[in-house]
């Protein structure tokens, strides 16, 4: 692509992207809504759509207020670091062979930058309101991020091994012939378990854990800085979506559609499946998880990377 | 007289003569027949101590201000205590009272005996100024900490109307403010070890899990609950206050809202105490209609009970469905009285009116599909593993520790106690019905679940039967107290219209005298004790509940744990907060 036309893709892709979270969220509670045996948002507009609208104005007129026991400047920056980090990891996503920001030969690792970057939004977002529950959701945050952070780069070197690139295209060239989620399915369990961690989300949102920590790390937030942090999470688990299919379901690979077709209606499905482990999943406690990264899910990503690392060998030799 | 025989058969009262002396007790004469022994400030902690043995369970312990009574027993002075106590195998009961004079107003705290005594002597001292020599923590309970007066006494006004207008100057509000800052001292806390500083954690009254408005103080190292203080009193209303006030009729609908979750399960247990009063019995229909309504409540109770417990372990959905079946019940409940959740439709004497057309069907057709829909959400909540990892072994406590503290109901069978008053002493005709009382073995969060979740299976048992076993009649007693009375034959003769217009302006006069009854409520014992001085209002109304003395006991199963357990022990100890404060 010519650089003019990757400024307005790019462009194009913050839009969709900040765009498609907030029609998820009307999504999620609709989708909610009919496995929970009720109707969800459905008054305004077609299906209710327009809900997203009359969230959006609300959110926006709400008091910008900062809590004056609050650290200000990293109470402000925090929720945005989110969102950005959040955006740029969509800057290696290949939504189809030509059509993606950058093909950068390192574009997996800059995708887990990316994603350990949000870390930090939650843990200042917690640190800076000067509250308790907001601390201990940045303490839960902390912990569970960090840990889970390790295995969810290990998860996907079985991916790397195979294709033997970190360039995400040719991760999607190298599953033409089998998608990758059969040789690596323990990879994908790892990566999906660590995943859904990465977004904190049910049944792993122990940082905000509305039943214990009342609204954890964004106790404090209202408006648009909650909002950000809504957005954030949304474009987390767009992401998260994004890069399963990457990596293990073949991208923008299928026959018959458009390959961007093809990516999107995967992508699709994989979120509707996050919806669903977030209607039926209880959440864990927080030891809980923890051992259940270091004990079941880093042994797991190492057998991993062990069986793969050796089938790879002697297919070579 | 009857009571008298019973006493003088009473084995208990009989070991009582024998060990410290007829001339020690006065006996006093109740209509529900309880042995009630009147004795000296001196001997009190040795015969409850002597008690103890055969009477595990302190129910009840509450003041009575028995200066304007008229008809006051001889022994009473001014202030009366109150100690119900109850054991199981065989169901037995026993009251001891110990006057005090309002110039020396102190009693030896029972504390050592039942560790329960404990909020409940906060309570007769923040009510009445009775004062407990020995107690570890005599401050008020219900009401804040700058509350003038003692509220129950009956030179304290019960409406604002007969105070002075209330006004907020700043001195007062530097006050209110003062007394709202938390000293981990007061609490009995300590603020840092040699290594370990704590942070103090304010759970409540306003936060997601903990059901309403109830504050819980945490101590904190991490996320583990060093030591917590529950801290009740947000939910009070003086209801004990408004039975005063109100005629025995009018008072119904305020024992609605004890329990609000519990409907005309509280209905049930005041009405059967005044009847006791009364000495009503209830016609067969009346009992029946009674009973299914009840167990309905029962349902309705457990199913918030089930949904909510799966919430407060972070699963999204339960809630859901539950609510959705309790939606179908409140539809019946509807139909029948014509209100949801506070029906106020059992009476003096029976129940508001008979069933309506139909209701057979209704009732057919909740309980025909609800056995299934209770075995989708067993696979869908209880035989979760996460569930299960959150909640098996996590606030245990064995039936020993229910007993001391005053636990019941299903709490308690989930210890392995097999006890429930429906069973051991039916009363309004459960002996005529057939059902399990089921239990478990391990009294801890998962197993609490497990008991209330049978017992769902169990009354709608008890439903079915009621719908097939109908019987005709009326719904409403004879008696001339049953309140409002039969109105037919008003017209026909001028004794009868006499009768009613009297019971409908002023309200029935029930004869004096004391009685309660406890009942197996939706979440354990409930029991109403009422005083009649032989008036058209109750001279005292104790309402016991089962979620006060629950919530006194969290610290001891929660210390030690984390956060997110403190939250499923809450969770599973199912308690309302009306219920606690009244």
């Amino acid at each position: 692509m010519s650089d003019l036309n990757t400024i307005i893709f790019g462009l194009v892709l913050i839009g969709g992207a900040v765009g498609g979270a907030a029609v998820l969220t009307w999504f999620e509670r609709r989708l909610l809504g009919i496995w929970q045996d009720r109707l969800g948002p459905n008054r305004l507009g077609p299906f209710g759509i327009l809900q997203v609208l009359a969230d959006m104005l609300k959110l926006l007129s709400k008091d910008d207020w900062v809590p004056p026991f609050a650290d200000k400047v990293v109470f402000v920056f925090a929720p945005t670091a989110i969102v950005v980090a959040m955006l740029l990891g969509f800057a290696v996503v290949p939504f189809s062979p030509d059509l993606m920001i950058i093909d950068i030969n390192i574009g997996l690792l800059f995708f887990l930058g990316m994603t350990s970057l949000a870390v930090y939004s939650v843990l200042l977002g917690g640190l800076a309101s000067n509250n308790k529950y907001a601390l201990l959701g940045g303490l839960r945050s902390a912990a569970q991020m960090v840990s889970y952070e390790v295995f969810m780069g290990l998860s996907l070197m079985g991916v790397v091994m195979l294709s033997g690139s970190f360039s995400l295209r040719d991760i999607v060239e190298a599953q033409s012939d089998m998608w990758f989620f059969i040789p690596q399915f323990l990879g994908l369990y790892v990566f999906l378990i660590a995943g859904i961690a990465e977004s904190h989300r049910l049944p792993f949102d122990l940082p905000e854990a509305e039943h214990e920590l009342t609204a954890g790390f964004h106790t404090e937030y209202g408006g648009m800085k909650f909002a950000m942090f809504m957005l954030g999470e949304y474009l987390g688990l767009m992401l998260i979506s994004c890069m399963i299919v990457t990596l293990f379901f073949g991208g923008w690979l299928g026959p018959w559609l458009p390959p961007v077709v093809w990516f999107f209606l995967k992508v699709f499905i994989v979120i509707c499946f996050f919806i669903l482990l977030r209607c039926a999943i209880p959440r864990p406690r927080y030891d809980q998880l923890m051992s259940l990264g270091w004990k079941y899910m880093l042994p797991l990503a190492l057998l991993n990377l062990l069986v793969t690392g050796a089938i790879a060998l002697s297919m070579e030799g | 007289m009857l009571n008298a025989e019973v006493l003088n058969n009473n084995d208990t009262v009989g070991e009582l003569y024998a060990r410290f002396g007829a001339s020690s007790f006065a006996v006093q004469a109740c209509p529900d027949n309880t042995p009630t022994l009147w004795v000296e400030r001196s001997q009190l902690i040795a015969v409850l101590q002597h008690l103890k043995n055969q009477f595990p369970m302190l129910l009840d312990l509450f003041g009575v201000d028995e200066r304007l009574r008229e008809h006051k027993p001889a022994s009473a002075k001014d202030y009366t205590v109150v100690y119900h106590l109850m054991r199981f195998k065989p169901v037995a009961e026993i009251r001891i009272k110990a006057s005090v004079c309002a110039d020396d107003i102190s009693l030896p705290s029972a504390c050592g005996i039942w560790p329960n005594a404990n909020w409940y002597e906060r309570e007769a001292w923040d009510m009445y100024g009775i004062e407990f020599s020995g107690h570890p923590n005599l401050r008020r309970i219900l009401l804040p900490p700058t509350w003038q007066g003692h509220a129950l006494r009956k030179d304290h006004p019960a409406r604002a109307t007969e105070m002075a207008p209330f006004s907020l100057d700043d001195e007062k509000q530097q006050q209110e403010q003062e007394a709202l800052l938390f000293k981990p001292e007061d609490w009995g806390m300590q603020r840092a070890t040699d290594d370990t500083e704590f942070m103090f954690l304010n759970l409540g009254p306003n936060h997601p899990s903990v059901h309403g408005v109830f504050r819980i103080a945490l101590q904190l190292d991490g996320e583990v609950v060093v030591d917590s203080v529950p801290d009740i009193g947000y939910h009070h209303r003086g209801a004990e206050k408004m039975a005063e006030r109100q005629t025995w009729h009018s008072f119904i609908p305020y024992t609605d809202r004890i329990d609000y979750l519990g409907g005309v399960m509280n209905n049930l247990a005041y009405v059967m105490s005044v009847e006791q009063l009364a000495g009503i019995t209830v016609p067969d229909r009346a009992k029946v209609i009674r009973i299914m309504m009840a167990e309905l409540f029962r349902i309705s109770s457990h199913l918030v009970f089930y949904g909510t417990f799966a919430q407060d372990v972070g699963q999204m959905s339960p809630v859901f469905y539950m609510f959705a079946d309790r939606e179908r019940l409140l539809g019946i409940v509807e139909a029948v009285t014509g209100g949801r959740m506070h029906p106020a439709w059992f009476r003096i004497g029976g129940v508001a009116q008979d069933l309506p057309k139909g209701w057979d069907k209704m009732v057919r057709e909740f309980i025909d599909a609800m056995p299934a829909r209770l075995d989708h959400y067993q696979k869908m909540a209880m035989d979760n593993s996460i569930l299960k990892q959150r909640t098996v072994g996590v606030g245990a406590y064995n039936s020993q520790e229910a007993m001391d503290w005053g636990i019941t109901g299903p709490s308690l069978r989930a210890t392995g106690f097999d006890f429930d008053l429906r069973r051991d002493r039916p009363y309004g005709g459960y002996d005529q019905f057939d059902f399990e009382v089921p239990t478990a073995h391990n009294g801890d969060c998962y197993d609490r679940a497990v008991v209330r979740i049978e017992e769902i299976r169990q009354s709608l048992h008890i439903i079915r039967q009621c719908l097939d076993n109908m019987p005709a009649g009326p719904y409403k007693s004879e008696h001339k107290l049953t309140t409002p009375p039969p109105k037919e034959r008003t017209l026909q003769d001028i004794e009868t219209l006499i009768h009613h217009f009297l019971n409908v302006s002023w309200g029935p006069v029930m004869p004096a005298g004391e009685a309660s009854f406890p009942i197996e409520a939706t979440k354990g014992i409930n029991n109403y004790h009422i005083i009649s001085d032989g008036g058209t209002q109750s001279y005292r109304t104790r309402i016991r509940t089962p979620s006060f003395p629950a919530l006194q006991q969290i610290p001891l199963i929660s210390n030690g744990l984390m956060i997110a357990d403190l939250i499923a022990i809450i969770a599973s100890i199912d308690f309302v907060m009306a219920d606690v404060d009244r």
